[in-house]
């Protein structure tokens, strides 16, 4: 049985290709996910995306010598909300932080082979990864799972050794995109770009970049049904990381 | 369809499952019991299809026991969801299980806790959670009336109120349920609540 699955191939110039494709009778059967769901009963020439099964929107600024990474908080199963308090931004080190949003079980999966990446590399290398490396090693790990891919979008966000701030985000199979203001990714995806877009100036210090993400992330998920329940938000600098939790419209 | 549901209280923690098996329009049996007693301080209830149901959870609670009798000492609650999620991940990509589950345990340590894992191994632990067309209305009564540190006479009357929802509102709703608790003196079973009883065969 074929399932058709809609890939997002990471924007140039902030234009973006949809490419439809047809997977391989290996790929896991989640045509019982179709069938059950009810935009597919009520419209079935427009098939759900796995990627919008469970609902995320993660989103990762950059600031003056510190980062903002924030994510919404929702984890639900199609229309339904199962929980209002789920992890979607995990930190590999102390100045290295991932969030991914897409399908959970991959969050999961994928969250658990990469700390164990990472502790292997700091026990070989006896010191932290830096976060370019980290995210090739991200990029490689999606990539070898090219035609049966973890159905997340990662985004990566650290301070290097000069405590620049880096950020990068890429799309399920591990195509990199590195930017120099903002990063976003998730069901969520196209309000935050115009969010952050609006919002963001370059050189904020932490408290700024805490009020500019915080702003654009719940403008953003108030638009989109999927995310939202309060949202996450991390700011690193080189001294400290501080994590809030924002209250927004529960709904 | 089938109607999975449970809670955490003040110590304890209470699912509920329908005990219909049903195969296509016919009713095989009403009295199925769908709560399976992972060990002493674990109850495992899973929904969705028979047969991978019954195999999968049997599967875990063998598991369970082998580290019990391997390393001396049992699994606590969150190792063994972990442990479930894992091995229904790996089977993801292969050949899935369609099994839903809600683990409730009990630990020294950390008290009650309630782990919801979906059939695509989305693990999440929660106060409250509910799988199949009854949690359409169990989680808003839950939603509406659950409060932390419930004693067990208020969470049995909250499970009962979904039970009364999802029997009034939901269309091919199962007659009977089952009702078991896990707290510091292990998992047993609490009640069933049945409102068809099986026809014994006569005797030839």
């Amino acid at each position: 049985e074929k399932e058709e699955v809609r890939l997002d191939f990471p924007p140039s110039h902030r234009r973006r290709l949809y490419l439809v494709l047809s997977l391989p009778s290996t790929f896991p059967d989640f045509s019982s996910v179709r069938k059950s769901s009810k935009l597919y009963s009520e419209n079935p020439k427009f098939p759900m995306s796995i990627f919008e099964y469970n609902g995320s929107a993660v989103v990762a600024m950059v600031g003056k010598n510190c980062f903002a990474i924030a994510s919404d908080r929702r984890l639900g199963v199609q229309l339904q909300t199962i929980a209002t308090d789920f992890q979607r931004i995990s930190k590999i080190h102390d100045r290295v932080f991932i969030g991914l949003s897409g399908l959970a079980t991959d969050v999961q999966t994928l969250y658990q082979r990469l700390v164990f990446r990472h502790k292997l590399y700091q026990l070989r290398e006896e010191r932290d990864m830096k976060p370019e490396t980290f995210a090739s090693l991200v990029s490689a790990i999606l990539y070898e799972k090219r035609f049966g891919p973890y159905l997340c979008q990662p985004v990566i966000a650290g301070l290097g050794d000069d405590n620049k701030p880096f950020i990068c985000t890429m799309d399920s199979i591990g195509a990199k995109e590195l930017a120099k203001d903002f990063v976003v990714s998730g069901t969520a995806s196209e309000s935050l770009y115009g969010a952050c877009e609006a919002m963001y100036k370059p050189d904020m210090e932490a408290e700024e970049l805490f009020e500019t993400i915080s702003q654009a992330l719940l403008s953003s998920v108030d638009r989109d049904c999927l995310s939202g329940w309060g949202g996450h938000v991390y700011i690193v600098t080189p001294t400290e990381i501080k994590e809030r939790i924002l209250k927004g419209r529960m709904d | 369809m089938e109607c999975v549901f449970g809670l955490v209280g003040n110590g304890f923690a209470i699912v509920a499952a329908d005990t219909s098996a049903v195969h296509s329009i016919l009713l095989h049996k009403n009295n199925e019991d769908k709560i399976m007693v992972l060990d002493s301080h674990k109850l495992v209830a899973a929904s969705g299809e028979p047969g991978d149901r019954v195999q999968f959870t049997e599967y875990v609670q063998k598991n369970v026991s082998l580290y019990k009798f391997r390393n001396g000492i049992p699994l606590t609650t969150a190792a063994a969801a972990n442990f479930t999620r894992g091995e229904l991940a790996t089977a993801l990509r292969k050949n899935p299980y369609s099994v839903n589950i809600l683990m409730a345990g009990y630990d020294n340590e950390s008290g009650a806790s309630l782990y919801y894992i979906d059939y695509i191994a989305t693990l999440h632990k929660v106060d409250k959670g509910a799988f199949g067309y009854g949690s359409y209305f169990s989680l808003s009564t839950m939603d509406r009336h659950y409060r932390s540190d419930m004693s067990v006479e208020e969470a049995i009357e909250l499970v009962d109120k979904c039970i009364l929802e999802i029997r009034s509102r939901l269309v091919i709703a199962p007659p009977n349920f089952v009702i078991k608790i896990v707290d510091k003196d292990g998992a047993r079973d609490y009640a069933w609540r049945q409102s068809v009883k099986d026809v014994t065969t006569a005797v030839v």
